[in-house]
């Protein structure tokens, strides 16, 4: 059991886009960009850039034969800027020369002279202003105003959740070729090869069967390719169809972090009551999703953090409303959860706002609210499995939670200057994309005549191992070894209109496609040995271990078996489809049933806070996930633990500061910190097997569930700091901020921003250029 | 200018600037299994092997390509992950690595596979502290980490179990003994050996000590340069002891500097210190005196070296002088040093058994991070509970590396209690006038500076100084 490329990789020989050898005559290029992030733009001036050695030719939208638009939802954003720069960043020209590095120098003696307008950096302030992406949407279950009234206890606050950087490690890339006949290859990093073939060709004004995207790896998307690698390809594709020479355009991770959106930045308030028991009564929360400057993927971003709203709880009165509000930051994109884990740190948030107010141990209102089977969730679906209890439990018994609890109790009572903190995180994920129609695909099987199998299906391979999910699917169906079966890269005339590689439901759609196309064959074949063996009927026919079996004996092998069929003109090649069965959502009445299933889950961490220096430890993550029949274990662990820690440092170190002029302060690798070794915790992965009768071989997705796991980590160094300030000062009621990242900063300042500045000053003092999303409301 | 090194198996001689980065110069050589991942030096994706003569034989250290200059690669063994890898078999760390899934996009996986190399190559009691250590400056933004620390315990056992290493005289050949790595090392030594100095360069634009803040700052600039890389000098590495002092070349890098004994007995936390400060990548390449000259506020061996109350030798055309490192900055960025003049040495006193040293650091990211704030401390006791001298550093609060001179002036004679460092840090607020900016607003720099103050005591006078007493009024 391994990754199937692991052996390559670990020997360098990989290859990505720009690791091929170069086509004769390639030019390189690079993007001018806009310095400020909102102005009108009133004159270029490339006369410098020009002039430099090597420099080819600069494009800007004038160039542009067909149509310069690239919004994949809503049409408003254009490939290359006409008249107004919306954010600091915004592609105004392209800039092509002999080498990557004179690129880069011409882009840097680009001019553009702008009249520069107010840029707006907060999504209230849009929201505010009525600035939309689209119309805000809002969810209802049961009747939240007159449910306040049975409420016994009743808690008001907000948050603010800060955006995530992908840091794939492989920046946006693509290498675009020129063929005959006015075709075009683009061999491009994206997780959608058809957005790009599709947006393509609009661009280069082309019918898409000129257009052909071939994909063989990512080094990492998470989001952050599904549909902000198109404009790379398509900027590529300008070029290189105008000059008639390859062009190839390589991001650096500079331009990478400025020019390309993240994770929403979101803000919230929130309102919730609960009853005696501790039972949810009534929840209201406002969403307000800092969309960036244009539309890109953030209205499906935003049904699905309506979708996760109410996250693993039943709550019969709720009302959520959602709004994109565009500011001029880059338009932000998907990201692994997609939406989905800033509506849970909401909920999660309002639950720990009332557990403060008693004084109680926030898992016992997590424990008893959470969704049985049958309980119905916002949108009209309801929990069709009895999982999120079972979870729990087993985490509770798993991980001893009560000897944990006591160790970390009697810890905090014997140390003043550490604590520590244990947090729960339940989860409830949906799988499906949540627009209907994308959740279909195709898969291509060829088998040779030498009994080699090459697939080719619409899943890009970004690490997350679907080549070598689907390898295991074909492997059990045809009954051969893994290493008769080969998976292709992704490409468009392979399989055409494909989904992106993306909503946890690349493995599910392309291994569901997979299995049918090897079915079609096997059938083939099965009838074929029918007629020629004798015994043989299509029903006592079975593909095991390489031979074929005749009533359970052992007959031709898989390689006789492939020749003989060959030979009397039998097809070896099938193209399996798939469409998920039973899925629809009404966006009038916002109700249906978007998911195939949930993925359930819960976590168990533990942190240690040094409560002097303001620094931490995330500890011991403790995980019983609800992983359906497993695929291939170090696949699915890998998923698990990755996610998690992506999730942890979204919840901790990670910060994109912004200044109130729009600029991402936190551009480089220098000064954004993602994790590394010494920040991951210690593992404790339990995968409970289940059957899925929806998913390919029983499997359940496991690409974004895991991540938001990490949103314990929050939780639990904010008990930790709860512990010490009921230490320290018994008599400070003062709460802490729902206010994600928990840098160490936000720590030290909550705990002792008193004790030195005398009085409880905002985080950031006044007259300051204040870091946005920390604490701005003061 | 010639730059001739062995890149592989391969003698190279070339005649690309010296300023060029090693990274761009394997990639454009078509070895590809070097990746760029983000030029600062922070991701370790293009981590290479450097194997560098002494006493006849090749010591390898793990760098990032992307802060070395080609020119610093003349006379050495360069090692790509195409050079360590064996003709067929995956050599038993690339097993280990697939085994446990500790590759998912493969991006960063070379870079890794360079780390845990330098990691099995070192003479050190392999151990998961020293594990970490040794792959501490790559980034995996896919796997969490878990799997390719389950990779290392297997590697660690490996290598634990195996009695041909213990015994080695000679490491290299063991490993190739056990398709750790190919044959062709072991004769590197001798074909490295043979490769002609080359002299210091004239006319030179900018010096290159260690490069791993340069090349963040004017990456784009150096290549098209004129370098000179001191590392060819020799006199500026190396250290020597006269009247109890300590004189060390301003070229000794970071974990060189750790490594000398009288270092580490006059500050017996310095490997938790430098796990701080940097990657063992990074520590294997920035320098001292780079450190100094670059006269970051926040630089972190600086404050550690002026709370040692250094003296700096500075050289311009065979004249030395000597400055209190205190006096050598000016203003933010900018230093004492003349035009051509190059910071030689560094000394400071060994201290005696009533020294004490202590170093705090608070950064965004625990470890591998640049400070918010940092600050050194060092103490000479009169007695267990009185301070003769004390030399606090702090940085990240001002223009410049800090000495705090009122503090320490009010420190001297005192006796460390609670009241004293209550009124003192009071005193060192108003030594500092920290800014905001994206490592954190000036207030939480004011606080961070009082804490990581306090910290220094409640760290060397446990028994006597307690936080929460420091916090009452």
């Amino acid at each position: 059991m391994k990754h199937i490329d692991a052996p390559i990789h670990v020997r360098g020989e990989s290859l990505y886009v720009d690791d091929v050898p170069a086509p004769e005559g390639m030019l390189h290029a690079a993007i001018f960009g806009s310095p400020v992030a909102h102005a009108k733009i009133k004159s270029l001036d490339f006369s410098q850039a020009l002039a430099l050695e090597g420099c080819v030719k600069i494009f800007t939208h004038v160039d542009i034969s067909g149509e310069n638009q690239i919004g994949a939802i809503i049409e408003d954003e254009p490939a290359l800027a006409i008249d107004d720069l919306h954010f600091i960043g915004h592609p105004i020209a392209v800039v092509v020369a002999r080498s990557a590095d004179i690129a880069r120098q011409a882009a840097r003696l680009c001019q553009v002279e702008y009249e520069v307008l107010k840029p707006i950096v907060h999504a209230r302030e849009a929201h505010d202003k009525g600035l939309f992406i689209a119309p805000p949407r809002t969810f209802s279950i049961g009747d939240v105003e007159n449910a306040w009234s049975d409420c016994y206890l009743i808690v008001e606050g907000e948050c603010e959740i800060g955006g995530q950087e992908h840091l794939y490690l492989e920046t946006n890339r693509t290498r675009a070729i020129p063929q005959d006949g006015n075709k075009i290859v683009l061999f491009s990093s994206t997780q959608s090869p058809y957005a790009v073939q599709k947006t393509a060709a609009k661009i280069l004004g082309l019918p898409e069967h000129l257009v052909e995207v071939d994909v063989k790896r990512l080094g990492g998307g998470f989001g952050g390719k599904e549909d902000q690698a198109t404009l790379w390809a398509c900027l590529a594709a300008l070029a290189a169809h105008d000059l008639k020479r390859p062009v190839e355009l390589v991001l650096n991770r500079v331009d990478d972090m400025k020019m390309t959106g993240k994770r929403h930045p979101y803000s919230a308030d929130f309102k919730i009551g609960i009853d005696k028991d501790y039972k949810i009564i009534a929840y209201d929360c406002e969403m307000f999703q800092n969309s960036g400057s244009a539309a890109d993927l953030s209205t499906a971003v935003l049904e699905r953090s309506l979708f996760h709203a109410t996250n693993s709880y039943f709550i019969p009165n709720a009302k959520i409303y959602a709004a994109c509000c565009r500011t001029n930051l880059h338009p932000h994109t998907a990201f692994r959860g997609f939406g989905g884990p800033q509506a849970m740190f909401v909920i999660e948030s309002a639950i720990s706002a009332l557990a403060e107010k008693l004084d109680i141990d926030r898992s016992e209102i997590q424990h008893i609210n959470l969704l049985k089977k049958g309980d119905p969730l916002p949108y009209g679906q309801c929990a069709e499995e009895d999982q999120a209890g079972k979870l729990w439990d087993a985490a509770i018994e798993g991980f001893d939670y009560a000897g944990r609890l006591e160790k970390v109790n009697a810890f905090n009572k014997n140390n003043f200057d550490i604590k520590k903190g244990l947090a729960f995180m339940p989860i409830c994920f949906g799988i499906s994309f949540t627009k209907t129609f994308f959740n279909q695909a195709s898969a291509l099987v060829h088998i040779y005549t030498d009994g080699s199998v090459s697939i080719s299906t619409g899943g890009i391979e970004m690490g997350q191992g679907v080549s070598t999910n689907m390898m295991h699917f074909a492997s059990r169906e045809l009954g051969i070894s893994l290493d008769r079966i080969r998976v292709e890269s992704t490409n468009t005339t392979r399989i055409a209109n494909m989904s992106p590689s993306a909503a946890s439901a690349t493995s599910d759609l392309n291994g569901n496609a997979t299995i049918l196309a090897c079915t079609q064959i096997r059938e083939r074949l099965f009838s074929f040995a029918a007629s020629q063996l004798e015994g043989a009927t299509k029903d006592n026919l079975e593909l095991k271990d390489g031979y074929l079996f005749v009533a359970g004996t052992q007959s031709w092998s898989w390689e006789e078996l492939v020749i003989n069929a060959y030979l009397e003109r039998i097809g070896l090649s099938a193209h399996g489809f798939y469409a998920t069965p039973n899925v629809h959502f009404d966006t009038d009445e916002e109700k249906g049933r978007p998911f195939a299933y949930h993925v359930y889950g819960t976590a168990l961490t533990e942190v240690t806070v040094d409560c002097l220096r303001g620094r931490y430890d995330i500890d011991w993550v403790g995980i019983t996930h609800g992983l359906g029949r497993p695929i291939n274990p170090v696949v699915d662990l890998g998923q698990i633990e990755g996610g998690l820690a992506q999730g942890i440092g979204w919840m901790t170190m990670e910060e994109l500061a912004y200044n109130e002029d729009g600029k991402l302060t936190s551009h480089a690798l220098s000064t954004y910190k993602a994790p590394d070794v010494f920040s991951a915790p210690k593992y404790d992965i339990q995968m409970i097997v289940d059957d899925n009768p929806v998913g390919p071989h029983g499997s359940k997705a496991v690409g974004e569930p895991p991540l938001m796991y990490g949103i314990g980590a929050f939780f639990a160094i904010r008990d930790a700091m709860r512990a010490f300030q009921k230490d320290a000062d018994p008599e400070n009621k003062s709460e802490f901020a729902f206010d994600a990242p928990l840098t160490p900063e936000k720590v030290l300042m909550d705990l002792h921003n008193d004790t030195m500045f005398a009085q409880r000053t905002t985080r950031d003092g006044p007259g300051e250029t204040s870091l946005l999303f920390l604490n701005t409301k003061g | 200018m010639q730059t001739t090194f062995w890149l592989n198996n391969t003698l190279v001689s070339t005649d690309e600037s010296p300023g060029m980065l090693l990274l761009d110069f394997v990639r454009k050589n078509a070895l590809k299994g070097t990746k760029e991942g983000c030029k600062e030096g922070d991701c370790g994706a293009c981590t290479l092997l450097v194997g560098d003569l002494k006493d006849g034989k090749l010591h390898y250290d793990a760098i990032t390509s992307c802060l070395m200059p080609l020119g610093d690669a003349h006379a050495k063994h360069i090692l790509t992950v195409e050079g360590l890898s064996l003709k067929d078999n995956l050599s038993p760390v690339q097993s280990a690595m697939v085994k446990f899934g500790g590759s998912q996009c493969g991006y960063c996986t070379p870079g890794f596979i360079m780390a845990m190399s330098s990691f099995f190559m070192s003479e050190e009691e392999p151990s998961m502290d020293t594990f970490k250590r040794a792959i501490s400056g790559n980034l995996c933004r896919c796997t969490g980490y878990a799997s390719i620390l389950r990779a290392g315990e297997e590697i660690i056992a490996l290598l634990k179990e195996n009695d041909k290493l213990e015994q080695a005289i000679e490491r290299i050949p063991a490993l190739i003994d056990l398709e750790f790595l190919p044959p062709y090392l072991e004769n590197m030594a001798a074909k490295v050996a043979s490769i002609d100095a080359q002299p210091p360069t004239s006319n030179t634009d900018i010096f290159i000590a260690g490069g791993t803040d340069l090349y963040v700052q004017q990456g784009e600039k150096i290549p098209s340069l004129k370098v000179e890389i001191l590392n060819r000098i020799p006199e500026l590495k190396g250290f020597r002891i006269e009247d109890d002092n300590l004189i060390v070349g301003a070229l000794t890098d970071f974990e060189a500097f750790g490594r000398i004994s009288h270092v580490r007995k006059l500050i017996p936390n310095i490997d938790n210190f430098l796990q701080l400060i940097a990657s063992l990548p990074i520590r294997n390449r920035a320098t001292l005196g780079g450190n100094i000259v670059n006269a970051s506020p926040i630089g972190d061996m600086t404050q550690i070296l002026l709370a040692l109350n250094s003296t700096l030798t500075l050289t311009l055309d065979g004249q030395n002088r000597d400055l209190a490192m205190a006096d050598f900055f000016i203003d933010y960025k900018k230093t004492d040093l003349k035009k051509g003049e190059i910071l030689k040495e560094i000394r400071f006193w060994l201290g005696d058994d009533k020294t004490r040293v202590n170093f705090e650091k608070v950064s965004k990211r625990k470890e591998l991070d640049i400070a918010t704030v940092c600050s050194g401390a060092r103490f000479e006791l009169d007695d267990t509970h009185t301070i003769g001298k004390a030399y606090i550093s702090l940085g990240g609060v001002f223009a410049t590396p800090l000495l705090l001179t009122k503090t320490n002036a009010f420190l001297a004679g005192k006796t460390i209690c609670t009241q004293t460092i209550q009124e003192s840090a009071e005193i060192l607020q108003s030594e500092i006038s920290p800014i905001s900016d994206v490592r954190g607003s000036k207030n939480y720099k004011r606080l961070l500076a009082r804490q990581l103050y306090f910290a220094h005591f409640t760290s060397l006078f446990p028994d006597i100084i307690h936080f929460k007493e420091l916090l009452a009024s």
